[in-house]
């Protein structure tokens, strides 16, 4: 990746959309400024030494709007998007923090009903939020609720994830199905008019990043959360991050015909789409049998699929290859996905 | 899915890429123009160019109304949307096409209220919602979005709405094409013609491109089989020497278009003696107006704009690249002033343009196509 410089002279919403505009602002505002060097990975999570144990730490902010969709809520949603970072850090969370920037005027029970769906994925998952803290601006400065957790893990001692790890020929694989989440939240915003039954894929692949590792140990090189710009995004920053390229096989990706007909209708790749519940793990090859049946022996597991694979052909490309053979490179968007109509 | 995937079958497309490859004469070359923005982004997300000889280049048209918007326009929409109090709607396609300001996107982080919708309803519906406010739409495309904005203009009047207004920039296609072919040094072919345009349309309309110019048309679907298909069906026509107006869509598009949306077309809009388009300069009855009738909508009438507005850099290639005079990689802004985070030409602003297209693919090889 060449050095990036950043002349947009406003913050725009295209510089939180998990895209090339975000990464410039990151690369060229905050890494400077704040460098060192487990910041400089930029990975899911900041991998510390501890006296000999590796700490994994992680922050997040949530935003969401609609609070409330099918499958989950911005409560739900903080919990388990740090505690999916942790996880694909290689990480046993131990415990979060959770920090409430809430609206004057907001409704109480409202807000219960956020705090109690953390609670209750906490709870499941297994970590306790530790900490916490509360801030009330004004009414109009905020939209009613924003959540920030940080979540605080220890590296699995048989856990070796990094980008340098990735050698041509590794498999590449994908937890479940993709999309779900994004078209969901466009379905709930009302930005398309159409009924669907599909829920968010909104969870803690804890359990799953859990079973990989016992499985395969040190044979699981790399993994990310696919969340905003998707399995799309994630896979250039590997690709950016590491001498390699990835080719992905367009048809073994698990998409669901709903999100797929939504995203046809709009103009949008499914591998843009933000997921909150589905990672990308990159394995030894002859070990892809053996991860796919661990994740399909634990709960929520058995769609996952393996979608490509390593290559030195193209290094620092995505590519996909269609069935009939032809290829294109999947690229990262510059901003939010933005729906193609005329 | 169905509808989708028998028109992706891998077994079909390699069939159509036999077919093609023994139709083609290997000692001379074919310019094929796909005409629309919709068929440029089909071939590149399947990559269908691989899957032809080498002697086959596919020229990508002016058809993505995104592109040859000229940027003044924009400018006057963005002067519209800083006024106080007024709602700017807009298709998400817009959200980042750059006014010499800005784009819709920036405009928006600096305050103004500026909303992405799916369909102008969508905008009158805000309008509805909003009496107090004035709510402009912003309408784009070419005769396949423009029944819509003219079945919301005919709603919004049996309505009796005030605050609504209409910024028209609907452009026609067969003025443009009419103009590609009248452009000295002119190297196309063939044409695939635009499917959703001639749902409304009808494929009589492009009978002067076969009879007065002598080029064959088919007009295709959007799926790797039914632009493979056309190629096809273009290649057999020059090969028996004829040039014809073919219907490969025709699961959608029936031969004579849609009649009831030209009556609404015809209702609320004329066409303007002549219109911009960025990369091809003025081309004469290109382009709706709202017709008189219907001024109280007309938001070029009913809002007064005092923007300034700049011309478009008349550097870029674009108009060599439409008529395939030249490559994209050939114009000397190509990658260097003009990229598609700062498009300087039309072809570079969205990325069903020539030239967005060819940036972000050309760059790389990506080895064979088995």
């Amino acid at each position: 990746m060449p050095p990036t410089t950043f002349n947009d002279s406003r913050i725009s919403m295209q510089h939180g959309a998990g895209g090339r505009a975000a990464r410039r602002l990151v690369e060229s505002v905050f890494t400077p400024a704040f460098s060192n060097e487990s910041l400089d990975r930029l990975g899911d999570a900041a991998i510390l030494d501890a006296r000999g144990t590796r700490l994994a730490l992680t922050t997040d902010t949530f935003v969401v709007s609609p609070h409330t969709f099918p499958g989950g809520c911005i409560g739900s949603l903080a919990v388990h998007g740090t505690i999916n970072d942790l996880a694909v850090s290689g990480a046993e969370p131990l415990a979060l923090s959770a920090g409430f920037v809430l609206e004057a005027g907001l409704d109480i029970d409202h807000l219960r009903e956020q705090v109690d769906a953390m609670a209750d994925a906490a709870r499941a998952a297994g970590v306790p939020i530790a900490t916490g803290d509360t801030k009330v601006v004004e009414n109009g400065k905020c939209d009613g609720l924003y959540i920030n957790t940080t979540g605080l893990g220890i590296v699995r001692d048989d856990a070796d994830l990094a980008e340098d790890r990735v050698r041509p020929g590794d498999a590449v694989l994908v937890s479940g199905p993709i999309g779900d989440h994004g078209i969901t939240v466009m379905i709930a915003r009302g930005e398309i008019d159409i009924e669907a039954d599909l829920v968010s894929d909104s969870r803690s692949v804890l359990p799953l990043t859990r079973a990989l590792i016992d499985a395969l140990g040190g044979d699981v090189r790399w993994m990310r959360d696919a969340t905003r710009g998707g399995v799309a995004t994630v896979l250039n920053e590997l690709t950016d991050a590491a001498p390699v390229g990835v080719l992905l096989e367009e048809q073994a990706i698990p998409v669901r015909d709903t999100v797929r007909g939504a995203c046809e209708l709009l103009g949008l790749d499914p591998l843009h789409v933000a997921n909150e519940g589905q990672f990308v793990a990159v394995v030894a090859p002859e070990k892809a049998d053996d991860a796919l049946r661990a994740l399909a022996e634990t709960p929520g597991g058995r769609e996952a699929r393996v979608i490509g694979s390593i290559t030195a052909d193209h290094p620092g490309r995505v590519v996909g290859r269609t069935p009939f053979g032809a290829k294109r490179v999947i690229d990262i968007l510059v901003g939010d996905p933005l729906p193609r109509i005329c | 899915m169905k509808y989708v995937d028998e028109f992706r079958d891998a077994r079909t497309i390699r069939r159509l890429a036999d077919e093609i490859a023994g139709l083609v004469d290997p000692g001379r070359t074919y310019r094929i123009m796909e005409i629309c923005g919709g068929h440029t982004h089909s071939i590149f997300r399947f990559g269908l160019s691989q899957l032809l000889p080498d002697n086959i280049d596919l020229i990508h048209g002016p058809g993505c109304p995104v592109c040859v918007l000229p940027m003044g326009r924009m400018d006057v929409g963005l002067a519209m949307a800083e006024q106080d109090g007024l709602i700017f709607t807009a298709f998400g396609d817009m959200m980042r096409v750059p006014g010499s300001t800005g784009s819709p996107l920036e405009s928006k982080a600096r305050g103004a209220d500026i909303r992405m919708v799916y369909s102008p309803l969508d905008a009158l519906k805000i309008a509805q919602e909003n009496p107090e406010r004035p709510v402009m739409f912003f309408a784009i495309g070419f005769e396949t979005t423009a029944p819509s904005t003219a079945v919301t203009i005919m709603r919004a009047k049996a309505a009796g709405v005030g605050n609504f207004f209409v910024f028209c920039n609907h452009i026609l296609v067969n003025p443009a094409i009419r103009a590609l072919l009248d452009m000295d040094d002119m190297r196309l072919d063939a044409f695939i013609g635009p499917g959703h345009v001639s749902t409304v349309i009808g494929c009589e309309p492009y009978r002067f491109i076969a009879e007065d110019y002598g080029r064959p048309i088919v007009v295709s679907g959007f799926e790797p089989v039914d632009i493979m298909q056309s190629i096809a069906m273009i290649l057999r026509q020059m090969k028996d020497g004829t040039a014809k107006v073919e219907n490969q869509y025709s699961r959608a598009l029936p031969w004579e278009g849609n009649p009831a949306a030209r009556a609404a077309l015809d209702l609320v809009f004329e066409t303007r003696d002549s219109f911009e388009w960025r990369g091809l300069g003025r081309i004469p009855h290109s382009a709706y107006a709202i017709r008189e009738e219907f001024a109280e909508f007309d938001a070029e009438k009913q809002i007064g704009v005092h923007g300034q507005t700049f011309p478009d850099p008349v550097e870029a290639q674009c108009g060599d690249v439409l008529k395939g005079a030249i490559k994209p990689r050939d114009c000397r802004l190509f990658g260097n002033a003009c990229t598609p985070e700062t498009p300087v030409g039309a072809l570079m602003v969205s990325s069903e343009g020539a030239c967005a297209a060819q940036y972000k693919y050309a760059d790389v090889t990506i080895g064979s196509t088995d």
